[in-house]
């Protein structure tokens, strides 16, 4: 078998880009979200991100070895992206042993069940908050308040979301939301910093700018019409942009290479697809947040919208039809 | 001479017999192999106690409407022997769900509308259609046993374990605290990720 | 053909009927008896029949809750309230809610719900956990005011993550004490003149 000769098609000139080139600079990305992360949270965001890559790390590395019975890849990084996004999406104050069970979900479930990194129809992060905040729905929804410059704080505070859901009149300033000190997940303090994240990796050419703008965009647009005719906070499209956990799906979820679409065209039907469905969710769902139920209904659609915009090939002939 | 072949054929016969629960049990496992009557699957197994009762009342069914399917199957006409089976069918049904509302009312409520829903299982047609209307009687009802026993089967372990995972107990007996079990395993996500994982496993095993 | 299926039909009726005839009863049994259980949690012990007893009582929006008195000999010693609220999480959530004579709730039971499991389900256990006195409804007397959870300003603590679902479980029951504020008014002014309580009674039920 190995001594078979490869014979590929072309292009055969290669760029240097590889796995690992590609996650690390992620990973960079991320950087600025976690140091707000810390600045908010304190050593809290520090054990729940440092614990959490490592339950991926030693899931993938286990999963891999005893199970599946091949060589653990697990420096290629995306096991550390998995267990940083899903820390990310996460309160600061989760117990650990429920941290481990969303890594052991998102790793031997999602990701290593349908063969590792590349065969995975669902993002292992996403599916594993989502299998969580289904799961321990009180510890996953109830957020320490955002220490800025005060001592610790255990009184537990809503997301803006929840408020804008439950109780529109609690509604913070939006100033407060985009520099990131509101109540929330880990990585979904400040858009500021998850737009720096994206800004960076656009630069690196690590990814597109279709998926997230079209996000953005699209949620923008959404909210903006329902605003024009009701002006009230609910529809508010700036609060929609900078709260919860929208910025880091956009960004960071959303544009996972193994489940997002590969075609432009592609990429903008998916992107504007999750605007849609994030903004039904939270305007009108059970849940006050979307994003990750939006971007999880749109993994399972990749493949079909793949299948519909992949290119003709040149010169194929099109039938009558 | 004539005692020994009786003997030997009624051997064959039970041999038959024996094969036609296995083969139900285990090679067209209504669940894990032919994949049918998912719907009930699914949504009662939230406990073992309920997914072993969804199994033993369409085990009833099943037994009864074989049995009855194959000793009316010379009276049906062809042209009209799906309305006979299904009229067949959901009397059956009908009585198990007047029996259970009677007697463990409990129970009823929480297996809810998929008492009734048994009539369109397609298992219980399934059978009458493709073994009871071309067998004998007791074979049909063993028929009936063996299938409705792997459906049994099925449903209680995937119960089981969605009820160990999801609440820590199985059969209400507490095996670990209930606050550390996931929830998701007894709303129905859970219950397409673990039958996943046992078709998965079922597979593996019965390749071997 | 059409005979054969007709023959069917009318067999599988008169077995049907036969069936239904002899569950009839237990099926209705069992329905009074777990309203009666579900009374007899909720108020303290007493010795009439509260289920034939029962009377409307109209509330606001011309919207009427059923009561049932519990009476000892012919001492009235609490009211139970089939309450309900349709601003549950999920929609609608019946409740029975049981006062004694000094304005005190007894103790509840949930009817029905359909609130999301893990979070509003609590409900159930929420409310009477004795270890968390900041979120206990029984005991609690209503006549210094109707309950509220503690984010709107009220005493009770909500339940964590489920403020919508305890929202509308303290206003089923505020609501079930209107109604029994009412009844009790009637049923004290009678208690002065026994003779005078059945008339009483029966002007409660006219009122309906």
């Amino acid at each position: 078998m190995e001594n078979k000769l490869i014979v590929s098609p072309s292009p055969h000139v290669h760029s240097g880009d590889s796995i690992e080139k590609n996650m690390y600079g992620v990973l960079i990305a991320l950087i600025p979200a976690f140091l707000v992360a810390v600045y908010v949270f304190r050593l809290d965001a520090l054990i729940i991100t440092a614990l959490s890559v490592l339950f991926c790390m030693g899931f993938e590395y286990l999963i891999a070895k005893y199970i599946m019975k091949k060589t653990p890849t697990i420096f290629d990084g995306s096991a550390i992206i998995t267990g940083v996004l899903l820390a990310f999406n996460v309160p600061s104050n989760l117990p650990i042993w429920i941290l481990a069970i969303g890594a052991l979900f998102a790793i031997g479930v999602v990701k290593m069940s349908f063969g590792g990194l590349g065969n995975n129809i669902f993002n292992p992060a996403i599916a594993g908050r989502i299998f969580l905040l289904i799961s321990f729905p009180a510890q996953m929804t109830t957020w320490p308040t955002p220490n800025v410059g005060a001592t610790t704080d255990a009184i537990t505070s809503a997301t803006v979301l929840s408020h804008l859901k439950f109780s529109p009149e609690a509604l913070p300033a939006i100033k407060d939301m985009f520099f990131g000190f509101e109540g929330g997940s880990i990585g979904e303090m400040s858009a500021l910093a998850l737009l720096i994240g994206l800004i960076y990796m656009l630069w690196k050419k690590i990814i597109t700018w279709h998926i997230p703008i079209s996000i953005i965009a699209s949620v923008a647009v959404f909210t903006g019409i329902l605003y024009l005719f009701n002006p009230t906070p609910i529809y508010n499209p700036l609060i929609h942009l900078f709260s919860g956990g929208l910025m880091l799906g956009a960004v960071f979820m959303a544009t996972d290479y193994v489940t997002s679409p590969m075609t432009k065209s592609g990429m903008l039907i998916y992107g504007v697809s999750i605007g849609l469905i994030t903004v039904a969710i939270r305007l009108w769902g059970a849940y006050p947040e979307g994003v990750s139920f939006a971007i999880l209904l749109m993994n399972a659609f990749t493949p079909l919208i793949n299948n519909y915009t992949t290119p003709k090939r040149f010169g194929e002939v099109v039938k009558n039809g | 001479m004539l005692k020994k072949d009786k003997k030997k054929k009624e051997e064959k016969t039970m041999n038959n017999n024996l094969k036609v629960i296995v083969n139900g049990l285990v090679k067209e496992n209504p669940t894990f192999v032919l994949l049918l009557g998912m719907c009930p699957t699914l949504a009662t197994t939230s406990s073992a106690i309920n997914g072993m009762s969804m199994g033993l009342a369409t085990m009833f069914v099943l037994i009864c409407s074989n049995a009855a399917i194959s000793a009316l199957k010379n009276l049906i006409p062809d042209m009209v022997r799906i309305p006979a089976f299904i009229v067949v069918i959901a009397a059956f049904v009908t009585i198990v769900e007047m029996v259970m509302n009677a007697y463990v009312p409990a129970l009823a409520a929480s297996l809810g509308i998929f008492i009734p829903l048994i009539v369109v299982n397609c298992i219980v047609l399934g059978r009458a259609e493709a073994f009871a209307s071309k067998n004998n009687v007791l074979a049909s009802a063993l028929d009936g046993l063996g299938i409705g026993l792997g459906f049994t089967l099925a449903l209680t372990l995937l119960g089981a374990i969605r009820e160990l995972l999801g609440t820590g107990k199985i059969f209400s007996v507490s095996v670990y605290p209930e606050n550390f079990g996931s929830l998701i395993f007894v709303l129905a996500p859970g219950a397409f990720i673990v039958l996943g994982y046992m078709i998965a496993t079922f597979n593996k095993l019965q390749k071997k | 053909m059409f005979l054969s299926l007709f023959i069917i039909s009318l067999v599988v009726a008169v077995l049907l009927a036969q069936v239904n005839k002899m569950t009839a009863k237990p099926i209705a049994a069992a329905k009074a008896l777990k309203l009666e259980n579900a009374i007899k949690e909720v108020v303290p012990e007493f010795d009439n029949n509260p289920v034939e007893e029962a009377y409307k009582m109209p509330v606001a929006e011309g919207d009427s809750l059923l009561v049932y008195p519990a009476k000892k000999g012919d001492e009235v010693v609490g009211f139970a309230v089939n309450t309900y609220s349709n601003n549950g999480f999920s929609g609608n959530i019946q409740l029975m809610v049981g006062f004694d004579m000094e304005d005190k709730v007894v103790n509840y039971a949930v009817l029905s719900h359909a609130e999301t499991p893990g979070l509003g389900s609590k409900m159930n256990e929420w409310f009477r956990d004795t270890n968390k006195p900041g979120q206990v409804v029984i005991g609690r007397n209503l006549s210094e005011g109707n309950l509220s959870v503690s984010k709107d300003g009220g005493q009770i603590d909500a339940i964590t993550a489920s403020t919508i679902t305890s929202r509308a479980f303290l206003e089923a029951v505020n609501k079930a004490y209107a109604v029994y504020k009412s009844s009790d008014a009637d049923s004290s002014a009678t208690k002065l003149n026994n003779a005078e309580e059945r008339q009483e009674e029966e002007g409660g039920e006219n009122n309906e």
